[in-house]
């Protein structure tokens, strides 16, 4: 894992992230700062949501953490919805018999518009993959991450990231907060390799956070599923910790702490 | 890449449920595109529409996912004896060792409009009985194939648009070679609703008229819907087999819902599926171009194809006949490319009467009889998501 980005609740980048996950400073329950972004022509920057706010933002952190140029990157985004916001709007819209929808609206619906703006925004031009698959999502990204790296030999982007639904969606899905976590990952180790790490699909007991409030966003918040793992290379130290994956499904990642 | 072969494979269309009826379509050079119903979409055009899974209920033991697309997918899964192909593939490899990926762009957000006109007057809150995991979530699709094909291994959506369930096959072959898992179950989903519908038109990008792919007179997409499926594994010798044997994927960097004019991204992925498959151009013998109809994406795609492949492979665009069926799209073109390649013939384009001569390429207008090795299928989708698949058929 050569870079990290971070941004969640109390957690407004991976530095910080770092300290607390790592026990060195405390967590404070907050909403998460939504950055504006510098990176896309000031046309395009209007029309983006939250989503593709903090995917961005984490996947440019990552980047530079691991001084990586993102246009030379593929990129796998994963998401358990979407852009809850943008639904809303839409579905309140047709239900109330509106015919014409907005076209910005419209072309931000699909489920790969971070992935889309992310390309907009770096000029990368390799694959970029858009994944879902619900509570599962940050696992399904990592594996699919993974499955690159190896049949493609060159490093990856992984960002994974949620936000919350507006009511009355949120009623049935309270995703509570939105966060994002975006993993550079090669084949070889970098100067900046936080960690090495080994996955496998198994289906031992999740691992869970020590803090009461950091392991509520890990329950509630699919991307946040990350958060064990996150929190080993925190401590810069080596083991193995167990991810939520799907059904009985989990994965094991042994995380060896580089020097 | 290292070949798969598809053991098994089907899609359920407006062109016909399973392969057979589908090539009897294709064969006839019939569209399978009428009059988009008033109720409940409300837009003059014409669809491609199944109109078997507006009503056919699922079985009890899968009633948590029950709406239109999963209907379209249980419907699409019955064909061809696919579900016994994967029940035999559980036998030798295990439940947890076969994927499920999938490709759709808006899976049962039909179910969500629904939901959303029932809302409570005074609350604003949805009708009771709402299941978002099983019915509304994107992943729903992913979730309800692999609960009824009884698979328990990793499972995913893909959903970038209009080539989601091209890149499919690009994640499972990714998934078999590093070992994740031994085969995977493939496909794409997707089913008429008012977002498309209305979205597309708010573009400007719906003909009132069956979609002409090419023709000088081309104005805009029609939409359709599909359930199709493959089957991939490691690939077995077998003459007469077919096989996926290259994929590539790219992004345009450009805009979120206009391809890249000179069509440099749909460039890229054709190339890096030839390099993947390590062929020359000129082994292709037919392409089954992206093809949607609109003016812009159609030259696009002509002038990144003569820049590929030059202007004498011949092609055609299938969506004359099945419509344009967004996620469902990659998977049922890939399925039209395998039975081109079982039987010998290439699929003529339907409704396109003249080509526009300013598009450089050799476009199909009947169908033509031709012994054929290797053929491509593009797709190509918003957010500038480009995958080329080549397939082949085993000497």
């Amino acid at each position: 894992m050569a870079g990290l980005g971070l941004l969640g609740p109390g957690l407004p980048d991976w530095d910080r992230g770092r300290a607390i996950l790592s026990g060195a400073s405390d967590w404070h329950a907050d909403t998460t700062l939504i950055p504006s972004l510098t990176c896309l022509p000031s046309a395009e920057r209007r029309r983006t949501g939250v989503p593709v706010r903090i995917a961005l933002t984490a996947g440019l952190q990552a980047c530079s953490h691991a001084g990586v140029d993102p246009a030379t990157l593929p990129a796998v985004f994963t998401s358990s919805g979407g852009d809850g916001e943008n639904l809303h709007e839409i579905c309140t819209a047709l239900a109330a018999g509106e015919r014409q929808l907005s076209p910005t609206r419209f072309h931000n619906s699909v489920h790969n518009a971070p992935s889309g703006y992310w390309s907009i925004a770096t000029g990368a031009t390799p694959a970029s993959n858009a994944l879902c698959a619900h509570d599962a999502s940050f696992a399904a990204g990592l594996l699919e991450a993974l499955a690159q790296l190896h049949a493609e030999q060159r490093a990856v982007l992984l960002v994974a990231y949620d936000a919350p639904y507006p009511e009355p969606l949120r009623t049935v899905r309270p995703i509570p907060h939105a966060f994002a976590v975006a993993l550079v990952l090669t084949l070889q180790p970098t100067p900046t390799a936080l960690a090495r790490l080994e996955v496998a699909v198994g289906e031992a007991p999740p691992s869970t956070l020590p803090s009461g409030g950091l392991e509520e966003l890990r329950a509630r918040i699919p991307a946040a599923r990350s958060l064990p793992m996150l929190a080993q290379i925190a401590r810069a130290e080596s083991g193995t910790v167990v991810l939520d994956y799907l059904g009985t499904l989990t994965l094991s990642v042994k995380v060896r702490a580089c020097p | 890449m290292r070949p798969l072969v598809l053991s098994a494979y089907t899609a359920t269309s407006c062109i016909g449920h399973g392969t057979g009826p589908m090539l009897a379509t294709l064969r006839a050079g019939r569209t399978g595109l009428t009059p988009c119903p008033p109720q409940p979409y409300g837009l003059d055009t014409c669809v491609g529409r199944v109109a078997a899974a507006d009503d056919r209920l699922l079985p009890a033991a899968l009633s948590e996912f029950d709406c239109r697309n999963n209907r379209l997918a249980f419907l699409g899964l019955a064909q061809d004896g696919f579900s016994g192909e994967v029940r035999a593939r559980i036998a030798r490899y295990g439940s947890s060792r076969i994927g499920v990926f999938m490709g759709t762009s808006t899976s049962g957000v039909r179910e969500t409009e629904q939901a959303f006109a029932a809302r409570d007057p005074d609350t604003g809150a949805l009708p009771a009985g709402f299941n978002y995991a099983g019915v509304h979530n994107t992943f729903s699709i992913a979730a309800f194939v692999a609960r009824a094909l009884q698979l328990t291994g990793p499972a995913t959506v893909i959903s970038s648009a209009c080539s989601s369930s091209a890149k499919v096959f690009a994640s499972a072959r990714r998934a078999i070679e590093s070992g994740l898992i031994d085969a995977a179950v493939v496909g794409g989903v997707d089913s008429l609703c008012l977002t498309t519908l209305h979205g597309f038109n708010s573009l400007q990008l719906v003909s009132r008229r069956p979609v002409r792919p090419f023709d000088a007179a081309r104005d805009g997409i029609s939409i359709g819907e599909a359930a199709a499926f493959a089957l991939l594994e490691p690939a077995d010798a077998a003459a007469g087999a077919i096989h996926l044997v290259g994929t590539g994927e790219s992004s345009d960097a450009h805009h979120m819902s206009a391809p890249h004019p000179q069509g440099r991204g749909a460039r890229d992925a054709m190339e890096r599926a030839l390099h993947s498959a390590g062929l020359a151009p000129e082994q292709i013998g037919y392409i089954n171009f992206h093809g949607t109809g609109t003016p812009s994406n159609d030259e696009a795609e002509s002038r990144a194809v003569a820049a590929c492949l030059g202007t004498r492979v011949p092609g055609s665009s299938t969506k004359g006949a099945t419509g344009h069926t967004l996620g469902a799209a990659g998977a049922l073109e890939v399925v039209i490319c395998a039975l081109a390649l079982r039987e010998g013939f290439m699929p003529g384009g339907v409704n396109t009467t003249h080509v526009d001569p300013a598009l450089p390429v050799t476009y199909l207008l009947g169908n033509q009889d031709a012994e054929l090795q290797y053929a491509m299928s593009n797709s190509f989708g918003f957010g500038g998501s480009n995958c080329s698949l080549v397939l082949a058929r085993a000497n």
